[in-house]
């Protein structure tokens, strides 16, 4: 037991004189909120709306209103002519155009029903699909107000859960944790141990009476402390930058996240058994594990539109389940009960894990 | 006479890192063709008067010249004319023999003839042409040097700086790196060399002893060792650094 | 236990041990050890020297449970490394070869780590790390950084790491590699000190004096012992008669006498050239001639007794040329 703590002692004295790396860990969990939250911000917001009346009657200004008044619009300008459309897509001063046609009044009193144009910028998808969403709600309500009021007295009254603002930065926040613990567990370790393996120390205490499996938790103890730290800063900014909501048990988050720590480790671990180096042993991290756990995890892109082959591995990767486990806890208040499955499968990976990386670990040199 | 202009002068030749003095006032001159073993204890300051000498750290005060260029001026001209090997051998591990030597040939500018012809001349003289198409790590240690020798001597330099070439490399390709070494001397290169083998110092024709940024003695190794009255240099080495 | 076994504390019988080299595209098999026997007494100081590859890295990790022999029997301190290497550990020291310590510890950070690791007893910790503070004459840079020490420091560092657990056996591959004369000395001083203390010395090393320190000394090359003996007895396997001339052309006679094939070796040093020779008094009258004719001067001639350089070099030269022509030196190309 001493040795292990001499070890993990050590490591935290090389973490420490190491200021540029602290720094950086330390900074991480800030500037990866502020970018994730701030910059990939898919909420869709006063996008720059032109307006071609070609009715000019109260009915088309109540239309118009019904756009302005709403969150998704911005009214940036009003043509006259049907070429400044085109103008003014090119030229990036708007990103949507409605036209209304000229007979648009007495259209929407006699017929059943009337067309009206909506024209959208189409090279950004993204913001594409949700201008058509936001639109054909504006649109059917105002449908229902003007024409159909004495007909039909329906109201449509729509509602969205557990996120009720759409907010992209409670979805996202949550998985930053797991990409940094994932970051500091297996980048770092790996890193760590191979770099003892490339200056020679790490021949010289294999020659001393510590198990090699002190030597490896003892190296790992200082990062677990770090990436729970970091979790902790990512969810302090969250809550202060963006409002993210702790809805379950923060004990609960605290045993899955160790639970997910462990898989990670593993891996990291497994990697430095592997690398000879810690070049190979950061190219191994980055590629294994950083990068799935971007881009498959469901942390950005959603998993459900991914195909079969890519869903298959997304199952697999510990951060796709600790996913599911925080955003459950931190947003919907999910208990033990339902989040079980998940942590036990994070539980079993990194047994099966640590187990072949200790089998790994060579106490020999050859 | 450009011949008769010594390869290697220094004047009052000092480099300060803020309060520490590295090299102290250092003065020497180094002949034509003259092997010049530059001797010190661990952090005399020898590495840091030959980064000097090679244009690569700008000197606090004084003034030095190789090959008749001034280290101040025309430090640029001087890496042209001299060639440099370290105790680490910088070569890569990952290309060939030949293509280490083609890619030193590029870094000096050499035409794509003149290149072949000295890669050639190189393999040739070196004794690496049977391992010119062997990949640079599959070397033992002394063809390493050996490689890494004649890569600091593609562009034919008149000034050879050679910083511990022989760590670690066994008696025998010691002995064999020395004979070349004096081979090339013989033909005129100038020769300035550290080493830490003070049997090495004996090859040399003259040698200085360093020993806190300051030169303490200098001499050819048979007068030293006659005016110490000490059998070896490596005698009146540790005399001199312990009397220090 | 018998007396005779006690005082063996290490016995190596026919170790051998075979690596899968990758050669460009082709794996290589490198004997590193071939059939490999050596007994070092109790109490010894026992140098291994020979060139680069002879196998004496490999036979060291060996001894110390860190390379499994592929044949052959390996007793240390009684116990077989691989198998009950947990009971030897305590009484090893061993100080690799690229060891270069924790760069960015202090000099007590480090000794401090290895105390925690050898689990030297609390109530003798302090006492310990001063001692060796004290002995490595270290004690003024307890906090200074081990990157920021010299070559020799570092080495002293190293050792002194090594020798916290007060082991019985030090096991040093290559310590002073690229050290100056002055500190080379010290780290030597201080190991006569252990010798005197009791402790047994396995030392590798380049530097033929280094070798001359040791009691006896083992001349190893591809796997094999060569030589052994005292260094003296080993200086005396010098087959022929050993000549040097002193000159201040020494290159230019090496070349000269490298064409009389009467000549065993000649080899080239600063301020002389000594040759193996057979028959002094004729063969001198002949080199005489040869460098008159030539008109390369020289002090004198003398006749010498060839010491453990002069012997290891011969024996070496024998060897490379005759299994290894490709290694052979490259000498004549640039003979004038």
């Amino acid at each position: 037991m001493s040795n292990l703590i001499s070890i993990a002692r050590k490591e935290f004295i090389h973490i420490r004189r190491d200021a540029r790396s602290l720094l950086i860990i330390i900074l991480m969990p800030l500037l990866q909120v502020m970018l994730y939250g701030y910059a990939i911000d898919m909420d869709v917001k006063n996008i720059r709306l032109g307006i071609l009346d070609q009715s000019h009657t109260p009915a088309s200004r109540e239309l118009i209103r019904k756009f302005t008044g709403s969150d998704y619009f911005e009214l940036r300008t009003e043509m006259d002519r049907f070429s400044q459309i085109e103008e003014n897509f090119r030229k990036r001063k708007i990103k949507a155009a409605l036209v209304i046609p000229a007979d648009y009044a007495t259209s929407i009193q006699r017929e059943a029903t009337t067309p009206v144009q909506l024209l959208i910028d189409g090279s950004d998808s993204n913001t594409g699909s949700i201008v058509l969403n936001a639109s054909r709600q504006l649109l059917s309500l105002a449908s229902f107000e003007s024409s159909a009021a004495a007909r039909a007295p329906l109201q449509i009254r729509h509602s969205i859960w557990y996120n009720p603002e759409q907010k992209s930065s409670h979805f996202i926040v949550p998985g930053l944790i797991a990409v940094l613990m994932m970051m500091i567990c297996a980048l770092l370790t790996s890193i760590s141990i191979t770099r003892e393996k490339e200056t020679g120390t790490l021949e010289q205490i294999l020659v001393t009476p510590v198990k090699p499996y002190q030597i490896i938790i003892g190296k790992v103890i200082p990062y677990v402390v770090l990436a729970t730290l970091d979790a902790f800063l990512v969810l302090e900014f969250g809550r202060i930058l963006f409002g993210v909501p702790m809805t379950g048990s923060p004990l609960l988050l605290l045993i899955f996240s160790l639970i997910f720590l462990m898989a990670a480790l593993a891996l990291g671990i497994l990697i430095s058994t592997v690398a000879r180096t810690q070049q190979v042993a950061m190219m191994m991290a980055l590629m294994g594990t950083m990068l799935p756990s971007i881009m498959l995890s469901g942390f950005i892109f959603p998993v459900a539109s991914m195909p079969l082959i890519l869903r298959l591995i997304s199952k697999a990767i510990p951060a796709t389940h600790f996913l599911v486990i925080i955003r459950g806890i931190l947003l919907k208040g999910n208990g033990f009960l339902v989040l079980w499955p998940y942590a036990l499968y994070l539980f079993l990976l990194s047994f099966v894990l640590i187990a072949i990386s200790i089998k790994r670990f060579k106490v020999r040199l050859d | 006479m450009p011949n008769e202009a010594p390869a290697i002068k220094a004047e009052n030749l000092t480099r300060r890192f803020g309060k520490f003095i590295a090299v102290d006032h250092v003065s020497f001159e180094v002949r034509r063709g003259e092997v010049f073993g530059f001797l010190g204890a661990n952090g005399a300051g020898k590495t840091t008067a030959i980064r000097m000498l090679c244009g690569l750290l700008h000197p606090s005060g004084g003034e030095a010249w190789v090959s008749g260029l001034s280290i101040n001026q025309d430090s640029r001209k001087i890496r042209q004319r001299i060639g440099y090997m370290s105790q680490k051998f910088s070569l890569y591990d990952d290309l060939l023999v030949e293509e280490n030597l083609d890619f030193f040939a590029g870094a000096y500018n050499l035409s794509v003839a003149d290149a072949n012809k000295r890669r050639d001349e190189i393999l040739k003289r070196f004794s690496l042409e049977e391992v010119r198409r062997r990949l640079t790590k599959s070397l033992p240690l002394g063809w390493k040097q050996r490689l890494a020798l004649g890569s600091a001597m593609l562009h034919q330099p008149e000034v050879l700086f050679l910083d511990e070439p022989t760590g670690g490399v066994d008696p025998i390709m010691r002995r064999n790196f020395w004979e070349t070494i004096h081979g090339l001397a013989a033909q005129g290169t100038t020769i300035f060399v550290t080493t830490h083998y003070m049997d090495e110092a004996e090859y040399c024709h003259r040698i200085s002893i360093m020993n806190y940024g300051k030169i303490i003695a200098m001499g050819e190794p048979s007068k030293l060792k006659a005016e110490f009255g000490l059998p070896t240099i490596q005698d009146v080495f540790v005399h001199l650094i312990k009397g220090a | 236990m018998t007396s005779q076994m006690a005082d063996v504390i290490i016995r190596a019988s026919a170790l051998s041990k075979t690596y899968s080299v990758k050669e460009g595209r082709a794996r290589k098999q490198v004997q590193a050890l071939r059939s490999f026997d050596l007994e070092v007494k109790t109490g010894e100081m026992f140098g291994l020297i020979g060139p680069d590859g002879a196998g004496k890295t490999t036979f060291m990790r060996i001894l110390c449970g860190l390379l499994l022999p592929d044949s052959g029997q390996v007793a240390v301190l009684g116990f077989d490394p691989v198998t009950q290497q947990h009971k030897i550990k305590q009484d090893i020291g061993y100080m690799p070869q690229r060891f270069s310590l924790y760069q960015d510890l202090t000099v007590e950070e480090n000794l401090n780590f290895f105390t925690d690791i050898f689990q030297v007893p609390r109530q003798e910790r302090s006492a310990r790390t001063q001692r060796l503070l004290e002995f490595s004459r270290l004690g003024p840079f307890s906090k200074r950084r081990a990157g920021a020490l010299s070559g020799g420091m570092k080495q002293k560092l190293a050792l002194s790491c090594t020798l916290i657990h007060t082991p019985k056996l030090l096991i040093l591959d290559e310590p002073t590699t690229g050290v100056d004369p002055v500190s080379r000395g010290e780290f030597w001083d201080i190991l006569g000190e252990l010798q005197q203390q009791g402790v047994t010395i396995l030392v590798s090393t380049p530097y033929m004096d280094e070798a001359a320190r040791c009691d006896r000394v083992a001349l190893t090359y591809a796997g094999q012992i060569l030589a052994l003996g005292t260094p003296d007895q080993i200086a005396g396997q010098f087959p022929h008669q050993l000549v040097r001339i002193f000159t201040r052309q020494p290159y230019d006679v090496a070349a000269a006498l490298r064409q009389l094939e009467i000549l065993h070796s000649v080899e080239l040093y600063g301020d002389h050239v000594t040759v193996a020779l057979d028959d002094p008094v004729t063969v001198v009258e002949i080199i005489r001639k040869n460098l008159d004719k030539r008109g390369y001067s020289y002090t004198s001639i003398d006749s010498g007794q060839a010491d453990l350089e002069d012997t290891f070099v011969y024996l070496m030269r024998q060897l490379s040329q005759a299994t290894q022509p490709e290694l052979g030196n490259d000498l004549d190309s640039h003979a004038k």
